[in-house]
């Protein structure tokens, strides 16, 4: 379908609350709203009909729509848009909404409601949506008054993709969507009640620098707020410039390249040795848009006692992030893209450079660490490693993919073994640790990006969670690659019960799978299962060579492999698990 | 320890529901809550009491900063301030014990607002310490009931709380 944009208003002339929906997602240049029809939507449901400047993408259970719209936001950088109906069609959107939320996505989410007159009632698929989603988005609203319908549509595109961007719901009573106002769509709002800091102190970057450049043992730690901030170019010159080490978290990766000799691999609980130990040893630590969680430092009072003499710099658009895990000794409040350059403009003008003999035994102190290998894995097996397909993967797509996936160890070991050189190619729910957002996401990202290649890495748990989403990638023919590492357990949940509670696999084990190649014929798509590791290459080149056809490549993988290193629960980082120590 | 949070907020719905909601869903205490519009009508003013080490309160600052109904957070002890609470207490109040309860009242400078011949209603106001002495002084069994406003509080001369 040819999109075009809506035709001129005559002076004096209404729309409806629905038109008006339609004219304002126009005005924001959305070209996608992913949704699910219902009662109290039917009104904007009819406008969509009527108009061709937005498409609408019909997804199988509202959460697909809001991970599609989430995972096309990812790639992008643009903001997500969902639509669902009242009732249960948020509730079945919470999931989505909360993960965006976590990874601070920019989303406008618009939903449904009763009419005005009933709300309160306990009226036919009614709830408080307001106060349902309210600890899950960065700000919501309930439009009662259609003349404010398009203001709070743009206040709302306006928080979703400023300052730390994030979800935010706009619920539209079934009424106002079909009462008339007049319409104007503000070019630019501005609220008293919120203005991001962009631009970071220039006292304190200066003292950061300072400090950088003086540094004996640098690191510098790079999170999802470097993606989003779209400051993976500023990171790269830094870190060049300086020579110094560099690690990406799991929401991080890409913002640095991972084929680099100056990056050591992600960090955190299934982080490379070399990486937790630099982060550990460290006396100047310089953390970009990254937030000092459980899964990445471990137990802070580890982290802090392990190393007191260690100083810390910390940018981030938002403040709460700042000295709230750790104690942050140079705290600079801005959009990372802003204090990077500023950052960089200030080097360029200071002579001073870093103390080559001491980064020269920094790095051979990282070399020793590196020697541990500790990714390895037996490349001989009999049985298929799941590590081993993502290396394929990797060769077969160059590494110029966009990996989505979806939660446990297949997504620690995409984040692992898939080198990402570029930003916005790795997308995974790391924040809320959702099962299900693989396949919903890469519908998002192939309806951004139709000539790219998109694989979906998963496993046989998480991907019955959104299996339903199979058909509308049938719809809209989104020939999307499914790398399936088949293990018949919740691979991370054993994981788990192998090591903290002796062995006794608790309902972990997934008994009676379907026939995944079955399904995915089911669905009218391409399903293979490969169980033999001398054909996992010749799998992968046949199902990419399928251009226009989704292919379900279902892996039979080594039921016992764990994912290595592993920094147990509430351990400090340094006291990583690694594979020959069990 | 203690700190009194002022908090200039949207006049709009929900925005009530927003800040309490931020306490219990990050842990943070509330000893005392009160929330009434200012002079601006667009606005309302919400005084908070809570408890917490320095890094805590710090948190809570930034958190309530970050609601998009939130114009504006001042810790009021952080500088010097006036604090006060009201206080409604009804207690029996019947033969000897009622002159004695007058007396009582008067040295905290309370005031009697509704009498009945077993009961007396007094008025006080104060800091929470002076509320928390009265009700000491006060023999427990005679409390019928009190009803706390929470505190307000204001910064001292010059320093106001505005956009």
């Amino acid at each position: 379908m040819e999109l075009k944009p809506p035709p001129a208003l005559a002076p004096g002339e209404t729309l409806t609350g629905a038109e008006i929906v339609m004219r304002s997602l126009a005005a924001e240049g959305v070209e996608f709203v992913f949704g699910y029809p219902g009662g109290a939507v039917l009104h904007i449901y009819d406008a969509f009909f009527k108009q061709k400047a937005v498409k609408h993408i019909l997804v199988r259970h509202e959460q697909g729509a809001i991970h599609a719209a989430d995972g096309y936001a990812r790639a992008t950088g643009k903001c997500g848009v969902a639509l669902v109906t009242s009732g249960p069609g948020v509730t079945n959107a919470i999931t989505g909404i909360a993960t965006a939320y976590m990874d601070s996505i920019p989303m406008v989410v618009l939903t449904g409601q009763v009419p005005t007159r009933a709300i309160g009632e306990d009226a036919f698929q009614e709830c408080d949506t307001v106060g349902i989603t309210r600890p899950a988005v960065k700000h919501n609203f309930l439009v009662r008054d259609v003349a404010q319908l398009a203001i709070t549509i743009k206040k709302a595109f306006h928080i979703a993709t400023t300052g730390r961007p994030g979800p935010v719901v706009v619920d539209i009573p079934k009424d106002v969507s079909n009462l008339p106002a007049p319409f104007h769509y503000p070019d630019k709002i501005s609220l008293r009640s919120y203005s991001p800091v962009m631009k970071g102190h220039g006292g304190q970057i200066k003292k950061a620098l300072q400090l950088l450049v003086e540094a004996k043992r640098p690191m510098i730690y790079v999170g999802g707020g470097a993606i989003l901030g779209n400051a993976s170019a500023e990171v790269t010159e830094l870190v060049r410039t300086l020579g110094y080490p560099v690690t990406n978290t799991l929401m991080g990766l890409g913002s640095y390249p991972g084929t680099d000799k100056l990056f050591v691999g992600m960090l955190g609980m299934h982080g490379t040795v070399e990486a937790n130990m630099a982060m550990q040893n460290s006396d100047v630590l310089l953390a970009v848009g990254a937030r000092f969680d459980d899964r990445v430092i471990g137990n802070p009072a580890h982290f802090a006692a392990g190393n007191p003499t260690r100083k810390i710099i910390h940018i981030d658009v938002d403040p709460s992030s700042i000295s709230k895990r750790v104690r942050v000794d140079i705290p600079i409040v801005g959009g990372v893209k802003e204090v990077l350059t500023e950052m960089l403009t200030q080097l360029r003008a200071n002579p001073q450079r870093p103390d080559e003999a001491a980064l020269a035994a920094w790095w051979a102190q990282i070399a020793t660490w590196r020697a541990k290998d500790c990714l390895k894995y037996d490349r001989a097996a009999k049985i298929i490693k799941p590590q081993a397909v993502i290396e394929k993967l990797y060769e077969i797509t160059k590494g110029e993919a966009y990996i989505t996936s979806d939660v446990g160890q297949h997504q620690m070991w995409a984040a692992q073994f898939y080198k990402f050189d570029k930003p916005r190619r790795w997308i995974n729910s790391g924040g809320l640790g959702t099962m299900g957002v693989g396949l919903p996401y890469a519908m998002g990202v192939k309806l951004a990006y139709p000539d790219a290649e998109v694989a979906c890495v998963t496993g046989e748990a998480s991907i019955q969670m959104c299996i339903q989403e199979l058909s509308t990638c049938k719809q809209y023919k989104l020939p999307v690659k499914i790398v399936n590492l088949n293990n018949r357990y919740m691979g991370m949940v054993r994981q788990w019960q192998e090591f903290f509670h002796g062995n006794r696999y608790a309902e972990s084990y997934m008994d009676a799978l379907p026939d995944f190649v079955k399904l995915a014929e089911a669905y009218g798509h391409v399903g293979m299962r490969i169980d033999d590791p001398s054909d996992v290459e010749g799998a992968l080149r046949e199902a990419f060579k399928m251009k226009d056809r989704l292919v379900f490549m279902d892996f039979i993988t080594d039921q016992t492999e764990n994912v290595f290193p592993m920094v147990p629960g509430g351990k400090g980082m340094s006291e990583m698990i690694l594979s020959e120590e069990l | 320890m203690r700190h009194i949070l002022s908090i200039l907020v949207e006049n709009e719905a929900g925005a009530l529901s927003r800040v309490a909601g931020l306490f219990s869903a990050r842990g943070y205490n509330i000893e005392t809550l009160t929330v009434a519009p200012t002079e601006d009508t667009t606005m309302s003013r919400m005084t908070i009491v809570t408890t917490g080490s320095d890094e805590i309160v710090e948190q809570i600052t930034k958190q309530l900063n970050k609601l998009v109904d939130v114009v504006k957070v001042v810790d009021l002890s952080e500088g010097k301030h006036i604090e006060r609470e009201l206080m409604l207490v009804k207690v029996r109040a019947a033969g000897k014990d009622r002159e004695e309860l007058k007396r009582v009242a008067d040295i905290f400078r309370g005031r009697i607002i509704d009498v009945t011949d077993k009961s007396y209603t007094i008025e006080l106001t104060g800091t929470t310490e002076k509320l928390d002495a009265f009700l000491e002084a006060l023999d427990r069994s005679a409390i019928l009931e009190t009803v706390r406003t929470g505190v307000s509080g204001i910064g001292r001369g010059e320093w106001v709380l505005k956009v």
